[in-house]
Order: C-alpha cells, then structure tokens, then sequence
C-alpha cells in the first residue's frame, strides 16, 4: 500500500489489518501451492525410479538396493515365475522405431505442404481446412482408434469381397493412422514458422525471376527448416509414445513399445516393471532433451 | 504483386489437395462410417447388419447413463482441482523474479511429462494398491489398522486424470499472467480495492482466457479418457472410454461401440462450443 500520510484515507484501520491477514494468508498459500504441486508431480516418478532398485519385491518398504530386476529383464526373466521375452521386448522397440520414421516423413511432407498453401494461398475454403486441420488434435484419442479400426475393418472386408485377396491390420495401418493424428501438429508447428517470416523475400526472389519451385527451394524453404524440423521431431515423439491408437490399429506381431508395455502394466505391480518403465522414462527424456537442444541450435543459426 | 505471384497463390489449393483428400479418406470418413454403424443393428461376431435402429442410443442413454455421467462428473471434477493447483502454480512461476528461476520452475512442470502416460498412469499403481507405498506408510506409521482401498476406486482415476493433464492447465494459465501488467493491482488498490476485490474484478478477468483454454485442455481429453480408468479405476471406475473399447473385444458390439463414440464426440462438442462462446463473450467484455 503507497498511500502517503497526506493522502486521504480511503481505507479504514479495520480493513487495513484486514487486508494484511489475507494477504499473509495468501503469500502462505503462494508457497504452499507449489510446494505440493511439485510433490505431486514428481512423487510418483521418483517413487517408481526407487522402487525398481528396491531389493525386497514389495513396493510397501524400501529394504535395500540391487540390480536384480535390471537383470531379470535382460535374461527374460519377469516376476517370480513368469516368463518374459527381451527378443519380443526389443523387436517391439524396433517396431515402433520403424512406424515412427515412416509415418514421420508422410506427415511432416503432407503437414509442411498444407501449412504453405494455408499461409501463401488464396483460395475459398480455408475455415473449413482450419478445421479439418483442428479437429484431429482435440477429439478424443479413443474416438479416433475406433473410428479408424472399424474403417480398416470395412474396407478390407471390401476389399476382400471384391478381389478374394484379404488385408490384414498390420504396419501399414499403423502407419496410416499415425500420419493422420501428426498431419495436424506438424502443420501448426510449420504455420507457426511461416507466421514469422517476411513474405517479401518470396516476391523479392519472384521479382528477380525465380520460378515458384526454385523461390521455394532457395527461399522459403531454407528459412522454414528448423519449424520443418521441429513439426518432424514432434511428430516422431507423438508416434513412438502413442498407445490408444496404435492398439486398435496394430495386427498380431506388429505391436510397438507401448502396445507391449500395457501388456505387462496391465497385471501387476512388479519390480521388473518398474525396472523397465525406468529404462522407458530415460530413453524419452534423452530424446527430447536432444530433440529441444537440436531446435535450439536450429533456431540460433537463423 | 507480380501476376505470376497471384496466380501461384490461386494454385495454392493444389499444394493443399493431397493432405486434404488423406484427411477426408482416413478421418473424416472412418468418422462418418462410425455414425453409420451407430444405426445399424448388432450382427452374429458383434458386427454391423441391417436394419437401422435406435436401440444403441436408447441404451447409452439408459443403461450406460451412469458410466456417462461418471465420465462427465469426473471430467469435470478433474479440471476443478487441476484449476485450483494450476492457477496458482502458474502464478507462482510467472512471478519469480529472474528468468532462470521461471523456466526452471516451468521446465519441473513440463519434464515428468516426457515421460510416457502409460508408465505415469503407471506410477499410481505403485502409490495407491492395496500392498502399495501409501498404505505401507500409513501401516507402518499405525495410524491405520487395515490396508484403505484406494486403488480401483473412482478417486484414483480422479487422481490419475489431474497427474495426467495438469499441464495443460497451467501452460495456458502461465501464458496469459506473462502478459499481465501487475501495475493493475497497484491501480486498483490505490483506488481502495481489497484483495479479493482486486482478483475477482481485475486479475480474473485479465487472465480468464488461459483459464477457459486451460480447461478446455483438461475436460477433453479427461472425458474421453481410457488408459487412466483401464489401468487405475477397475470396475467401479469404469468410464464410457473403457465401455467403448469393451465393445470390440470377442464379445463386442461394434454399433453399440460405435454409437457411444458418437455420444462423447456429441459431449467433446458441446464443450467445445461452450469454450468458444465464452471465449467470445470475455474477448467482448
């Protein structure tokens, strides 16, 4: 409160002291707020890290560090009696690594192409495309998957009916489906990039007679790489961490990491889970990390 | 501007054609299949025959409306107390002093998230089951005598949905105090407006859009959720998510799956018309 001695009083004593209470409560609830927020997000994680060194199997008391579960996991071993694959651990990581790349490239071509034509084009229509383009990034996950597995469903039976030759669910859809939920966030990344460029260096290169495909080659296209790049490494992390779709569009020997990982969350709480969820939870972070570090240097350079 | 220049943005909607035509065959039309099948009538195998009905839809609305509405009171619980830690969270982030200190505090909020959902939704397995962390606290403190039946419960897919969009609360929330001139409090107070006075008439206001997003964020995904019951309500949290997915299993029912698709989709909507409406209104005021 700035109110100088002179000023007149436009506030009683009582509501003065007031004031004061509250605002000590609320600085008080200022620091508490964000103290059990940061508790409560990063509580589990740790929790989970700690446990997977836990030495006794049950997650009730921490009794003492080892490696066994780590172990377990590499010699297909999980849980007291369970067999366990690394093979089919590893074949699900290469699965998902191999959707990832190609449903990645699809994307990020199809994504930066209709962020060019909704930036530089004039032509009727476009609200409609703005929401063409919204809608995939805000319904539910689970409506997509199912509107897409029933989709495969009848078209294969279609197919099949017409050339006896049947379709089965395999990469091919999974791919399919992933293109179709990054087509919406490359196109918004790679928007953003252009949103931020100077049309006049296109019509300058224009003016000095380049034609649209060299404009775009030496131009434009250069100036957009690094949201190209970033739209391209969102939609690799969206791909490689998706679940609900890729689980009802995957085919019997096809499912990736995660479609793997619900197998064995699905169960039970078992320490080579959490062992494994660990190994999971290292391996994203240090892609992001380098993903971000890399769209830093991008950025820095233009 | 050239007449080449002209032309070429006219042709722009060529460039647009391809990513169209691939977003109308594999979304737009797998959603208008599913509306389709909604009518249809349950097949041997649980597919899709002839002849239409209405029958699904009376069901979502009469046996299912408890799940459907445990969904949406869920949803909407969810983004309450994902509001009530977020608002001030993001405050608190967006008032530290030095740079550093902002984006580290922001960078705690985002970073857990880089973390699969699987594996986070996971986590709570851990903390709430029967012979998990919590309960061996309590025990072990004395204070409870018999393990609390926290995990398969409706309040661990509450807890769950919060850990799992809280993000998408305070991102938006912080966005918009980053923009928020705090020499309005020092306006307002000097024109003799208390605390509360201050933040109902002039923070609020200012900073409404963040939340309408931040809610937004929050209320979607939390109706059509289905790892997080799947993997932390059981049977007594079960939501229209994991009623959908039941519908494709061996014993499925693809137009009664299909016409509970098109019901959250009809809720999804509604929310989204009443974020756009408010959005306006605020951006009138």
């Amino acid at each position: 409160m700035s109110l100088d001695a002179s000023a007149p009083r436009l506030v009683n004593e009582a509501a003065m002291g007031r004031n004061r209470a509250v605002r000590r409560l609320g600085t008080l609830g200022l620091w508490l707020n964000p103290a059990f927020a940061y508790f409560f997000l990063w509580a589990p994680i740790v929790i989970l890290v700690l446990f997977s060194f836990n030495a006794s199997r049950s997650v009730a008391s921490f009794t003492g560090f080892t490696l066994k579960w780590y172990n377990n996991i590499l010699n297909n071993v999980m849980g007291a009696e369970r067999a366990f694959s690394t093979e089919i651990m590893l074949s699900a990581f290469r699965n998902s690594l191999f959707v990832g790349v190609i449903a990645t490239a699809i994307a990020t071509v199809l994504g930066t192409m209709i962020a060019l034509a909704m930036a530089r084009g004039r032509f009727p229509g476009k609200g409609l495309i703005d929401g063409l383009l919204f809608l995939p990034v805000v319904i539910p996950e689970i409506t997509q998957a199912i509107s897409l597995a029933i989709f495969f469903k009848v078209a294969f039976d279609w197919i099949a009916t017409i050339s006896g030759e049947r379709i089965l669910p395999g990469f091919h859809t999974i791919i399919l489906a992933h293109v179709t939920f990054n087509i919406s966030f490359v196109a918004i990344v790679v928007r953003a990039r252009l949103a931020d460029m100077d049309p006049q260096l296109e019509e300058a290169a224009n003016d000095l007679g380049a034609n649209p495909w060299r404009t775009f080659w030496r131009v434009t296209f250069p100036l957009i790489l690094p949201g190209v790049v970033a739209g391209a490494l969102l939609a690799f992390t969206l791909s490689l961490d998706d679940f609900v779709i890729t689980f009802f569009t995957s085919g019997v020997g096809t499912s990736t990491l995660p479609v793997f990982v619900y197998g064995l969350l699905k169960l039970t709480v078992t320490p080579e889970v959490n062992a494994i969820s660990t190994i999971m939870m290292v391996l994203s972070t240090l892609l992001i990390g380098i993903s971000l570090a890399l769209q830093g240097r991008a950025a820095s350079r233009t | 501007m050239s007449e080449r220049l002209r032309r070429m943005r006219k042709n722009g909607v060529f460039l647009a054609l391809p990513t169209i035509l691939w977003l109308v065959i594999f979304f737009v039309l797998p959603l208008a299949v599913v509306l389709v099948f909604s009518f249809m009538s349950r097949g041997r195998g649980g597919v899709a025959i002839m002849p239409f009905t209405l029958g699904h839809y009376e069901r979502a609305f009469g046996i299912f409306m408890i799940i459907l509405q445990r969904s949406i009171s869920l949803a909407a619980l969810a983004t309450v107390v994902c509001l009530v830690i977020g608002y001030p969270l993001a405050f608190f982030i967006s008032t530290r002093r030095r740079r550093v200190t902002r984006q580290i505090a922001l960078f705690l909020v985002i970073l857990p998230f880089w973390t699969n959902f699987l594996i986070r939704t996971y986590a709570w397995r851990i903390l709430l089951g029967e012979e998990g962390v919590i309960n061996g606290f309590l025990l072990g403190i004395g204070l409870i005598d018999d393990a609390l039946p926290l995990l398969n419960t409706q309040f661990a897919v509450l807890v769950g949905l919060v850990y799992g969009f809280l993000p998408f609360m305070v991102l938006p929330i912080y966005a918009s105090v980053e923009r928020f001139n705090f020499r309005y409090v020092d306006a307002a107070q000097d024109l003799g407006a208390n605390e509360l006075r201050v933040f109902i008439r002039v923070v609020l206001p200012l900073t409404l859009p963040g939340v309408l997003a931040g809610c937004a964020l929050v209320f979607i995904p939390s109706v059509g959720a289905f790892v997080t019951p799947d993997l932390l309500g059981g049977t007594k949290g079960l939501m229209i998510g994991n009623l959908i997915n039941k519908q494709f299993g061996g014993s499925g029912n693809m137009p009664l799956g299909s016409a509970l698709s098109i019901v959250m989709m009809a809720v999804v909507m509604l929310s989204l018309l009443v974020y756009v409406f408010a959005n306006r209104r605020q951006a009138r005021a």
